[in-house]
Order: C-alpha cells, then structure tokens, then sequence
C-alpha cells in the first residue's frame, strides 16, 4: 500500500531560485535564508520519498486568465520548466507517477472533488523553487513528483476548509493505492507578503510562527480562517497560505514537527519552511 | 472587466509578444480590447491605476518586465517609496502590520 509519511511546508520564492541557479546562496543576502534548508536536505535524503504531491501555485504561466482551473492535476507523463520571462530555469525535466497520478484523479473525482486534469503542463517556480529548496541543483530529480495546481492568483481562491478536506481525499487516494510508495506531500507559498499596492512590502512574523504552531497543535480550526484574515494579516498574497491545508489535511490528526524556518526578507517575502511526520 | 488588460500583459510573457509590441506599440495595443482608461493606463505606466482597473499584479509584472523593471523595483514604484528606500524596508524586516491593518488606520486613505 503507498502511504503518505510526512509533510514539508516551503515557501516558493522566486528570488530563492535564482540564488541556487546563480550560484550565490552563500552571500550575505542569501545565507541566513539557506542556513535554516541544511536540516530539510539531510531530512530528505533520509526520508527519501518514492512520490512528492507537490502542492503549488502556477503563477499565469501554464494557466493564464482564459482558463483558471481552482485544481489541477498533473498527468502528464514529464512536466517541462517554464519560461517565466527571463528563459526558463536551468533545472531537471519534473517526472510523474502517472498511474498513481491517474488513480488519484479517479479517486479525487469520484469522492467528489471535480478537480481538473493535465496532460500537457508546463511548471513555473512554484514548484520548481521548493524542489530545489529541498534537493539543491541534482541532474535529475531523485524522486517522482505529481503537481497539483491550486488557483490562488485570481479571486476567489479555495477556502482553507475545502483544501484541507482535498487533503483528506488525496489521503485516502493513496491509501487505496496498491504499490507500496513512500509519499511525501509539500504544500507551498507564503508566508507573509504583499507585492502589490500602496501595502506593497508587509511581513507579519507573528501571524506567520502562530500559523505555523497551529498547523500542528490546531489544524482544523486553522483552515476555518476566512479569506480576509489573509489578507489582512498577511497581505494580498499570504492567501497562498491556503494550499498548506491540502498538506497538513493529508497527514494524521497529531503529527510530529521535526523542523521549521522563518526568515525576513527573501525579496518581498517571508520565507517559513515546517517539516511534519505522521506519527505512525 | 480584466480580461483583455490581463491578456495583454501576459502575451509579454513571450517573446514574441515583447517584440511585436516593442515594433508598433499602438498597433499591438489594437488588438486587445481593453477599455480606453485600461489602455491609458497601460501607456502611461500607471501600476496602481492599472490594478484598480481590473488588473493582477501576477499580469502587470509582465508590463513592468517588458521595461525592465523587477517585481522589488515595481513595489518601489506602487508604494512611491522609490527602490532605495522600499529595499531598504525589506532588509529591516518589511512594512509593519501595526496600523497597515485597516485602510482607516492611513492618514491619507
């Protein structure tokens, strides 16, 4: 039987890729924030995963306005880098699982999430930046990774409740899937920031740690949170944060924090990182 | 409301879109139907404007990359701090959220 494991909660920063693509994350900018990753990569290799869920945003890059899927399933047997504007970023080709990729996209749909299906996607640094977060710049990526695409670019995102109950359902997917799979599941974005507007540039460290305390100590209450406290809050694009409730929701009700980070400022952004292990 | 205005900036996306607007822009700007306050906008590089009238900040980042402008120096220009300054708030640690909660909370709102 597959089984999901763990958790990772992982910012996505852009400006954090091309640090690791240029080669100065060892600047006086860049160490703090890359300092508090060493642990998150020995964690990985001793968990290594056979599958990552990786629960991201497309930032207008596969999806623009004429389509705007709320989820997306990844299918395709590969998903391609894309070019955001600057070429795309020097980093492996992103390889499925497909026939657990399929399975899920059956079982989400007959559990009633009307998710929508991609067999042809290109990924921008949503979920390029977390992998390479989590296994620096490898010739190839050294496990499989299915994508799941949320809509929080365009109003109204799904609320937390509805991500953290997909979570569920990607749980018991892949519970009833018979290989057995080591899965780990990422959820990314956040924490605070805002990139638009005269608000332009807010970090709320407080709001971000309690966040992430109650992932762990009160993670049904914590997806209950409205739309606006985001914004408030966390400013216009903390509201990513959503897409941490399809991770924490596909763990088990009590987990293990083995790891988490926060640092101020990548670019515009405050950078938070959790690890959580199920239990069992 | 947004979709042409949204449409447009993301065709800057690719190259092709760059060069053909970088050729005629007017003649590019014709073929998105976009309201003549969104097309203003657009032409005058009003970022805030562009955002009140049914933009996305996710769209006009694509604007601003076409003149060479990065989503940090584009915050620098929303907020009228200037780059300097807007970098220099980040490093300290970003804008507060101590009165920055509500818009009654700004003297000029």
């Amino acid at each position: 039987m597959a089984r999901i494991t763990a958790g990772v909660g992982c910012s996505h920063v852009p400006a954090i890729g091309v640090a690791i693509d240029q080669g100065i994350t060892d600047d006086d900018y860049y160490r703090p924030v890359f300092a508090g990753f060493e642990k998150s990569r020995e964690w990985i290799k001793q968990a290594n995963p056979d599958v990552i869920i990786l629960v991201y945003n497309d930032h207008c890059t596969a999806f623009d306005s004429s389509v705007i899927p709320t989820f997306a399933l990844g299918c395709a047997a590969e998903f391609q880098p894309a070019d955001e504007g600057w070429g795309p970023r020097p980093v492996p080709v992103v390889k499925n699982h497909q026939i657990l990729a399929s399975h899920l996209a059956q079982s989400l749909i007959l559990d009633e999430f009307d998710i929508t299906i991609m067999n042809e996607m290109e990924v921008d640094h949503g979920l390029t930046v977390p992998l390479s977060v989590m296994f620096g710049q490898p010739e190839a990526w050294p496990t499989l990774v299915i994508p799941i695409a949320v809509n929080v670019v365009m109003y109204p995102p799904p609320t937390g409740n509805r991500c953290y109950n997909l979570g569920k359902a990607i749980r018991k997917a892949v519970e009833s899937f018979d290989e057995d799979l080591n899965v780990v599941i990422f959820g990314t974005g956040g924490m605070s920031h805002q990139l638009q507007y005269k608000r332009a540039g807010l970090i709320n460290p407080e709001w971000d740690n309690a966040f992430l305390d109650r992932l762990t100590s009160d993670p049904v209450g914590l997806a209950q949170m409205p739309h606006v406290e985001y914004l408030r809050e966390a400013g216009s694009e903390g509201v990513e944060m959503v897409m941490w409730h399809i991770m924490r929701g596909a763990l088990d009700d009590h987990v293990t924090e083995v790891h988490r980070h926060y640092h101020v400022p990548a670019s515009n952004t405050a950078v938070g990182h959790i690890i959580l292990e199920n239990l069992t | 409301m947004g979709y042409h205005l949204k449409q447009f900036c993301i065709s800057l996306g690719k190259a092709e879109g760059r060069a053909a607007f970088r050729a005629d822009p007017e003649g590019y700007l014709d073929k998105f139907p976009m309201s003549k306050d969104q097309r203003q906008a657009v032409i005058n590089r009003d970022w805030n404007g562009l955002l009140e009238l049914c933009g996305n900040i996710y769209y006009t980042s694509k604007l601003a990359a076409f003149d060479g402008i990065n989503f940090q120096d584009l915050a620098g220009l929303m907020t009228g701090m200037g780059r300097d300054a807007y970098r220099k708030m980040m490093v300290n640690g970003g804008r507060s959220i101590d009165g920055n909660r509500y818009k009654s909370e700004w003297k000029d709102a």
